[in-house]
């Protein structure tokens, strides 16, 4: 019997995928019909903000080779109307929830933080690193200061087990996960959508409204892999690795790069099984070559 | 677990360019539920990896004891050029039914307006209306599909040079033969249903219009597809899905960037 399962910060997970936030709509009620959504490791939820946000104009979708830019700009209800109405959605289903969380000021993370603690989430997603909202968001993620200060402000609120999600757009992505991790994160997950652009030559103009947003999908997966594996040896809080994740043989990489666990995101807008198609790749892998736990090959890669 | 949308392998029966770059292609398959509603559209996937997201494209007409749809799609992109090259007893990854689609109820005078690559999805409506259609078709040059909607009302046809029906456009033509409606259904280009919107209010006319946006998912996991819907909220609307919550709206609600 293999054992797919492990801890993190007193929170067990009965298997490595989960989805990634934004990727899942907001707390997966699109998928009900395709998976059973009990056979999740975790539910990412959508970004929730204090109050409800509009997200950016459209078009907020461009397809390119291998990937797709977004520029939603977390599009949500509010923490207040997640709490309402879509918890009890949620607590129907036998898998944790993760709650990713933004905010335009410090203040305002704090206060999704702490209206989060009396709920049955089991952790939240800090999104200090979403390339789609002018303030807060990336500006976050990008400075090892404030990354470090805003962990700990959200820390010393939640008592909720802290997971950090860094952006890739950064020099060195080792000192932002030093940072956060001195700041009393509990877990890290990443990457964020790497920024980018496509431009329509007929119409000689940006296909997103936005003009810039986040790409992912396979194209980004060689990058996430690098980062996933620098920063595992870097710092000792477990990572959730994510980024172009199609099948069970990409979250192999990912945890042989280092990550505890899994996240499939821009695979689900394609294929609404693709969760559960990751995680049976996962189990012909270690059926394959004879592995009953995947601790045996963690982060195997020097 | 209710299934009610899936993807599936479809079947190519049919593939038949129609007009310059527009193309008729049926496809069939066993696996479909066939709990369809007239605007309601597929997801069509490339078998080109390098294309990851779905073409939306909509239902022209359904043939539920058969298990066959019927799609009419324009050439805009690689994705559709691809759909373009299969031939009959080629087979293509398609996920049905999505959005939400037309209400049916009226039984009096309906208007049905298309404009371009817009007009295939009012053909399975014009067929399931109850009541009078008449029906305004406006293309740029080449036209399509006018016998089949001539089956199912009155066809008024304008082009912008006049080759084909009269010259000018949509709204002209419902000026011109108009004389009374309940309802107007509508699909096609953003400035055309903009017209639309404003002849309605202009006549009290009830209107649905079928709206585009560029969709990632097509079933509302990436929230990619917003369009503005007026809402009784501090606001006074909310975005709003095409893929879910349309692609239909009541055109009274539907905002469109001034």
């Amino acid at each position: 019997m293999s054992n797919l399962g492990f801890n993190i910060a007193g929170v067990e997970f009965k298997n490595p995928v989960m989805t990634a936030s934004g990727t899942f709509g907001s707390v997966g009620k699109e998928f009900e019909q395709f998976i059973d959504l009990s056979s999740l490791g975790a539910i990412v939820v959508k970004g929730i903000s204090l109050d409800p946000w509009d997200g950016n104009n459209s078009p907020r979708i461009a397809e390119t080779y291998g990937g797709m830019i977004n520029s939603v700009g977390l599009q949500n209800d509010g923490v207040d109307n997640f709490i309402k109405n879509d918890m009890k959605f949620l607590q129907k289903h036998d898998t944790n929830i993760i709650v990713n969380i933004a905010g335009k000021t410090v203040d305002e993370y704090k206060e999704v933080a702490r209206r989060l603690n009396d709920t049955d989430i089991d952790m939240i997603e800090l999104n200090i690193s979403c390339p789609n909202v002018k303030e807060g968001g990336v500006a976050f993620g990008t400075n090892a200061l404030m990354a470090e200060s805003i962990t700990k402000e959200v820390k010393s609120v939640t008592n909720k087990p802290l997971i950090v999600k860094l952006s890739p757009n950064v020099t060195d992505i080792t000192e932002i996960a030093r940072a956060v991790e001195n700041g009393g994160a509990d877990c890290i997950s990443m990457i964020n959508t790497l920024i980018g652009m496509k431009i329509d030559i007929h119409r000689r103009k940006p296909v997103l409204f936005n003009k810039i947003g986040g790409l992912s999908g396979p194209a980004i997966k060689p990058v996430a892999i690098r980062m996933v594996h620098q920063v595992s040896k870097t710092v000792k809080i477990p990572i959730i690795g994510m980024g172009g994740i199609m099948n069970g043989e990409d979250a192999i990489e990912f945890i042989m790069a280092g990550a505890t666990g899994v996240a499939v995101g821009t695979a689900n807008l394609i294929n609404p099984t693709a969760t559960m198609d990751v995680l049976d790749g996962i189990k012909k892998y270690m059926n394959d070559y004879n592995i009953t736990d995947l601790s045996s090959i963690r982060g195997i890669i020097d | 677990m209710c299934v009610t949308k899936k993807k599936v392998i479809a079947k190519i029966l049919k593939n038949e360019i129609l007009v310059d770059n527009v193309y008729k292609m049926v496809v069939k398959s066993e696996e479909l539920i066939f709990d369809f509603k007239p605007g309601q559209f597929v997801n069509l996937y490339s078998k080109d990896k390098s294309m990851l997201l779905p073409r939306p494209i909509s239902v022209c007409e359904i043939d539920e004891e058969n298990k066959e749809i019927t799609l009419v799609f324009m050439v805009v992109g690689k994705g559709t050029e691809e759909f373009s090259r299969l031939r009959e007893n080629d087979e293509v990854y398609l996920m049905a039914f999505l959005g939400n689609g037309f209400d049916l109820e009226c039984e009096g005078e309906n208007i049905i307006v298309g404009g371009g690559v817009g007009t295939p999805p009012l053909l399975e409506l014009a067929k399931r209306l109850k009541g009078n259609n008449k029906i305004f078709l406006g293309f740029r040059k080449d036209v399509y599909l006018i016998d089949e909607f001539k089956k199912y009302g009155e066809v008024y046809v304008a082009t912008e040079d006049g080759e084909h029906g009269e010259k000018g456009n949509v709204i002209d033509l419902m000026n011109k033969y108009v004389e009374k409606a309940d309802r107007i259904y509508s699909c096609g280009p953003k400035g055309m249903l903009k017209a639309v919107k404003e002849y309605a209010a202009n006549n009290k006319i009830e209107a649905y219009l079928s709206l585009e946006e560029r969709m990632g998912c097509g079933f509302g996991a990436c929230v990619g597809c917003a369009v503005k819907i007026k809402e009784d909220n501090d606001k006074g609307y909310k975005n709003k899905k095409v893929c879910v919550d349309g692609p239909v709206f009541k055109a009274c609600e539907v905002m469109f960037d001034e």
